[in-house]
């Protein structure tokens, strides 16, 4: 069994709900995320379209980020899935730096690397990814794409040469699909950021990797003394701080 | 929002996203490149010039070559401990290592290669200071051990070479940056620990022989010579993807590391080329080590550069 993640991008509609599913789920913390949907606009008004698309772990079959982590805490599961072990993780971000879809962080609460692993404890239980269940158009579909009778492996051969996949250029062999996309909306070189141009604000960048209150001395003693345990409050308190904060991470 | 300026039509513009990530690699990463490259580079030039020479003609290099690499290994060891979010955890490299990434080969191999360069660099030391602790039971251990001195030396010369060029795969590992995916960078690698181990070699070289000397500048004007043209290739015409190109376009506009770059150009390779090959008919100790000074800065910031500008392209 290899599991795959397939978007209709006809169908998103842009609701977010599989975002705000994720976050709920998996205690996403703020300032990161497993799973965003990003808007683009094509076109000169008034012959414009707002085009949507889900961006998440493509759970690649040839994944650098499980190639180039030195302690084997980026692994794969049986069942195709990319799974991450934060137990064993020791932040080098070399996984951040392999992966071409920029799917992978440095969690602030735990300072390790995280991402989507498909809800890999909810498979575990029989039950499916989070995003899926919240999808109020069945937009996402997801299954096993070796059985030639799942929903995924059907709606792959029904829309045969309407599937893509992001990067195919990278060879890393995705296990996530797209219908209905363009090389305007999954190329992330297709489209641009153009400052004033968002919907609700500027085009913005993360001020920290990782914990924005975890000094280099604490990195070393935490493990001994302890260390307050940050939830999103606490990072919320720390953005002001985390501005002023320049130099390494 | 300017109302009166149109998009093209063809033109499609992000309205809505998360924040985008910075630099995850920054100034430590930088550090760690180049002080390996020291930590090498001296081992490599030295064993060049011992090779050419004999020990006689350089007086103080049997035992501040692996002094001088020892101290940057540790510095470059320190900062690749310190760079990890979870630093305590870099023994499971030790406990559990995946033999497909550079990173713990190259951890493994560092770790081998700093060891047997403190070797060297304290029997080097106690040969050279014979009444430095002489009653103290591990100095005088240490100075029984003179002869594998000698025996070690050409082990660790191999060993450099690896040691030097590991970088270079890791950053091929890294896929999401295509800037780094040339196989030019093993290459960049090895000049990078030729010109900064001439470099920190010519600080100490005032009472060498002259053809020593002269050697040291050779060296150092063909490892920036090289290096600056590969540099030059790599930032005109290393358009080998849509990728780099667009991070390369950013700074040829005038991006924030413009001015960065063309400076590194100028302090570590053009000033350190024309005085070493002015050197090679007459020595010049002064303008050297001015050469040496900027090789080393020149050096720094233009792996700081190379290192930082792939990470401003949004990956997704």
């Amino acid at each position: 069994m290899k599991l795959g993640f397939l978007v209709d991008l006809n169908l998103c509609m842009g609701c977010k709900g599989c975002e705000v599913a994720c976050k709920v789920e998996n205690e996403v913390p703020l300032s990161t995320w497993r799973l965003r949907v990003k808007y683009i606009d094509i076109g000169t008004f008034p012959e414009t379209s707002r085009n949507f698309t889900p961006l998440r772990c493509n759970h690649c079959a040839n994944a650098p980020c499980e190639r180039i982590c030195p302690v084997s805490a980026l692994h794969y599961l049986d069942n195709g899935i990319v799974n991450v072990d934060s137990e064993r993780c020791i932040g080098c971000a070399g996984c951040v730096m392999a992966c071409p879809y920029g799917a992978i962080y440095i969690d602030p609460e735990t300072n390790t690397a995280d991402k989507c692993t498909y809800c890999a404890h909810r498979i575990e239980s029989g039950m499916m990814p989070a995003c899926v269940v919240a999808c109020p158009v069945e937009a996402n579909i997801f299954g096993d794409i070796e059985d030639e009778t799942s929903h995924i492996s059907r709606y792959i051969m029904e829309h045969q040469g309407g599937v893509q996949v992001r990067k195919p250029e990278k060879n890393t062999n995705p296990h996530h699909f797209y219908v209905g996309g363009g090389n305007q909306t999954l190329n992330p070189l297709a489209h641009e950021r153009i400052e004033g141009y968002g919907l609700f604000n500027n085009i913005t960048h993360l001020k920290h990797v990782g914990d924005p209150n975890h000094s280099l001395l604490d990195r070393f003693v935490a493990p001994f003394v302890g260390h307050e345990k940050l939830d999103n409050k606490s990072l919320m308190d720390l953005e002001s701080q985390a501005q002023e904060n320049k130099g390494g991470h | 929002m300017d109302h009166g300026t149109a998009i093209e039509a063809t033109k499609a513009v992000v309205t809505l996203d998360v924040a985008l990530p910075g630099i995850i690699w920054g100034w430590m990463i930088t550090l760690n490149m180049w002080a390996k490259s020291i930590g090498t580079g001296v081992i490599l030039v030295g064993a060049f010039l011992l090779y050419r020479h004999k020990k006689e003609e350089m007086p103080n290099l049997r035992w501040l070559m692996p002094l001088i690499s020892s101290i940057a290994l540790n510095v470059f060891l320190l900062f690749t401990l310190i760079d990890l979010h979870q630093p305590l955890r870099m023994i499971n490299i030790f406990l559990h290592p995946h033999w497909t990434s550079a990173i713990t080969v190259g951890a493994w191999m560092a770790t081998l290669f700093t060891a047997l360069i403190t070797l060297l660099a304290l029997i080097g030391f106690f040969d050279q200071h014979p009444d430095v602790r002489r009653h103290c039971g591990l100095a005088k251990k240490i100075r029984g051990m003179s002869g594998v001195y000698e025996k070690i030396f050409p082990f660790v010369v191999v060993l450099a070479i690896p040691v030097t060029l590991y970088t270079a795969v890791i950053m091929a590992e890294s896929s999401a940056r295509e800037l780094w995916q040339a196989p030019a960078e093993l290459i960049q690698m090895l000049m990078a620990a030729f010109m900064v181990g001439s470099a920190t070699l010519v600080l100490i070289a005032d009472k060498w022989s002259e053809n020593a000397r002269k050697d040291l500048a050779l060296v150092l004007a063909l490892a920036v010579f090289f290096s600056f043209l590969m540099y030059m290739g790599e930032y005109f015409f290393s358009f080998k993807s849509a990728e780099a190109e667009m991070t390369l376009t950013y700074v040829h506009s005038g991006g924030e590391y413009n001015v960065q770059f063309w400076a590194a150009m100028l302090l570590g390779f053009i000033i350190p080329f024309f005085v070493a090959f002015g050197s090679l008919k007459e020595y010049n100790k002064t303008l050297m080590k001015f050469a040496a000074v900027t090789t080393l800065i020149g050096l720094y910031m233009a792996k700081d550069v190379w290192l930082k500008i792939p990470q401003l392209l949004p990956l997704s």
